[in-house]
């Protein structure tokens, strides 16, 4: 399968996993399902499926916890939980909550959901990588809404400080926030800018081009630059459902019946 | 008390690779040593505790034991969501150390006390807090904190004071200590404001009225038992620590009182309902706080008379 097919059955799955649920953030999810689908299956994150807990594996802290359901629809994908567990989002009993918690799955590497504290936390795991001497790679997904708390800041700040090229940011940089746009509500720009004076090092990307997130990603492992680094991943927030793009209400709503009867067209589902 | 952490520390990331010094631009000179012979085991994160305490949870995450140490206001209020969310929701092994206990920065104020900390952070699942009052208490809990896997508060205050534990008396961790028992009430104390509070107790004897004495040096998990058996022995109960009435010792004793159905008064001491007053050395400010012995002494002894 093709990572864009497998994309197309993120989406489906995100879908499907919310509509069950009856709970999600699904735009925050759709505008990372490219990001993790290069991540999980365009041979990057170094992990072992047969083994989840592998010392040397590579982590990835999904900073914008809220964002869960394109998580667990790749932590499926790759066997981690069942189809089961995953139609079990948001319900008594499941380990799959809106924000995803450390130690209930596999491939939950932190908690989070309050947002800025995924960086932070990747740094400690960056920090032990580097006294263990492993050679295993952190991932940290950030929304850009998330950089207006200003512990992310704190977290870029002692990154460069301890010069982490060990770490990887991926900025899901879909250019929204809850009630608005980033520019509107609190404006992040000039973003590049600012991740270049702390210290990082930064590539802008289309964040729903795989072939650029793939490459990108690829040349970040390979890259002897002595510093923590950014993709800065330009994303659509709602993307592949055609009336969520790029609409803020949809950072909350769910679906009713007649809409959902659009996103079955623009996923081409039919067992929903 | 802050020498026999940091000694005890010295000692742990010694035997133990995976100890790790953390701290926020706090402890110039103080851990010269431990930067010396364990380089790559010191982190110095600057003026940033949420940070601190957040990466300190990722390390624990991978292995490791990281002891975060600074101003305990600035980590009680300032990265209480951290410690919060990082540390306890995901039950880390973090030992987050907190330094300045009560006013021991007399000369700063409010901004640097730490009198409300044990009221905040004992509502947290998974944390354990301990109260040292004295140098033996100290060395015992820093250890059962790095062998407990699990997130830690550990409250240190300024105390250089003799003893106050006899060598034939044990430390047990989760369990207050009697350091002196006596026929007219029980005095519950908790962190190095006990010497006051012992020393009080010594000016009340003159008045012929003699108080057991309790040091409760782990505030969490609390020794209901002790404090039970306590309050079924004395009909006067009064607490002593250096803050808030609300929500620390005192409201943990109360909770004990009221669940036995206890009818013994309480009478809680320490800052009721207000910031710290004045400025001056620790001392200077527990004394305009009605919070030094003659304080304490005069208080208790109102009470008494009072019936």
């Amino acid at each position: 399968m093709s990572l864009e097919e497998i994309a197309k059955e993120v989406r489906r799955d995100i879908m499907r996993t919310a509509y069950k649920g009856g709970s999600g953030h699904i735009a925050s999810a759709l505008s990372a399902v490219e990001i993790m689908t290069a991540l999980y299956f365009g041979g990057i994150l170094r992990y072992d499926p047969a083994n989840p807990y592998w010392e040397d594996r590579d982590k990835l802290v999904l900073s914008k916890g809220h964002a869960s359901l394109v998580l667990y629809s790749v932590l499926k994908r790759i066997g981690y939980i069942t189809q089961k567990e995953l139609d079990s989002f948001c319900s008594p009993g499941s380990a799959l909550g809106g924000e995803p918690r450390l130690g209930d799955i596999p491939g939950v590497e932190a908690t989070t959901g309050s947002l800025g504290h995924g960086l932070s936390f990747a740094i400690g795991i960056a920090i032990a990588n580097r006294l263990d001497k492993r050679s295993s790679r952190t991932y940290a997904i950030l929304g850009d809404g998330e950089c207006q708390e200003g512990s992310v800041w704190e977290a870029a700040l002692s990154a460069a400080h301890y010069r982490l090229d060990n770490l990887t940011v991926i900025l899901d940089c879909n250019s929204l926030q809850a009630m608005d746009s980033t520019e509107n509500i609190v404006s992040l720009n000039p973003l590049m800018e600012k991740w270049n004076g702390f210290g990082w090092s930064v590539v802008e990307i289309n964040g729903h081009d795989l072939d650029q997130i793939c490459t990108a990603l690829k040349e970040d492992r390979e890259s002897a630059i002595t510093k923590p680094r950014i993709i800065i991943a330009h994303t659509i927030k709602g993307k592949g459902i055609s009336f969520m793009e790029n609409v803020p209400i949809w950072h909350y709503r769910m679906p009713n019946s007649e809409e959902m009867g659009i996103v079955r067209r623009d996923l081409g589902l039919d067992d929903l | 008390m802050r020498s026999t952490y940091l000694k005890e520390v010295y000692r742990l990331a010694a035997e133990d690779r995976n100890v790790l010094s953390l701290v926020a631009d706090n402890g110039m000179i103080v851990y010269d040593d431990f930067k010396r012979d364990f380089p790559e085991q010191y982190f110095n994160f600057g003026i940033s505790e949420g940070h601190m305490i957040n990466a300190a949870a990722g390390m624990a995450s991978c292995g490791k034991i990281p002891f975060a140490y600074t101003i305990g206001a600035f980590l009680a209020y300032r990265a209480f969501e951290f410690i919060r969310l990082d540390v306890c929701l995901q039950n880390l092994n973090v030992k987050i150390v907190g330094i300045g206990a009560g006013m021991s920065y007399g000369y700063l104020g409010p901004t640097h006390h730490a009198t409300e900390d044990i009221a905040v952070l004992r509502t947290l699942p998974n944390l354990t807090l301990l109260s040292p009052a004295t140098a033996k208490e100290a060395k015992v809990l820093v250890n059962y904190a790095y062998n407990i896997n699990g997130p830690v508060y550990i409250r240190l205050g300024n105390n250089l004071k003799e003893e106050l534990y006899g060598d034939e008396m044990k430390v047990v961790p989760g369990k207050g200590t009697v350091l002196q028992k006596g026929r007219d009430m029980v005095i519950f104390s908790t962190g190095d404001i006990t010497y006051q509070v012992m020393e009080a107790a010594r000016r009340l004897e003159q008045d012929d009225i003699t108080a057991t004495v309790v040091s409760m040096h782990t505030i969490k998990p609390f020794d209901e038992e002790l404090v039970s058996e306590m309050i079924s022995i004395h009909k006067k109960v009064f607490t002593v620590e250096e803050h808030s009435i609300i929500g620390g010792l005192g409201g943990a004793v109360a909770e004990v009182m009221a669940e036995k159905g206890c009818t013994a008064v309480l009478n809680r001491i320490g800052l009721n309902n207000t910031f710290a007053h004045g400025y001056g050395t620790q001392e200077q400010v527990r004394q305009v706080n009605e919070l030094d012995v003659s304080g304490i002494y005069q208080t208790i002894k109102k009470c008494i008379q009072e019936g």
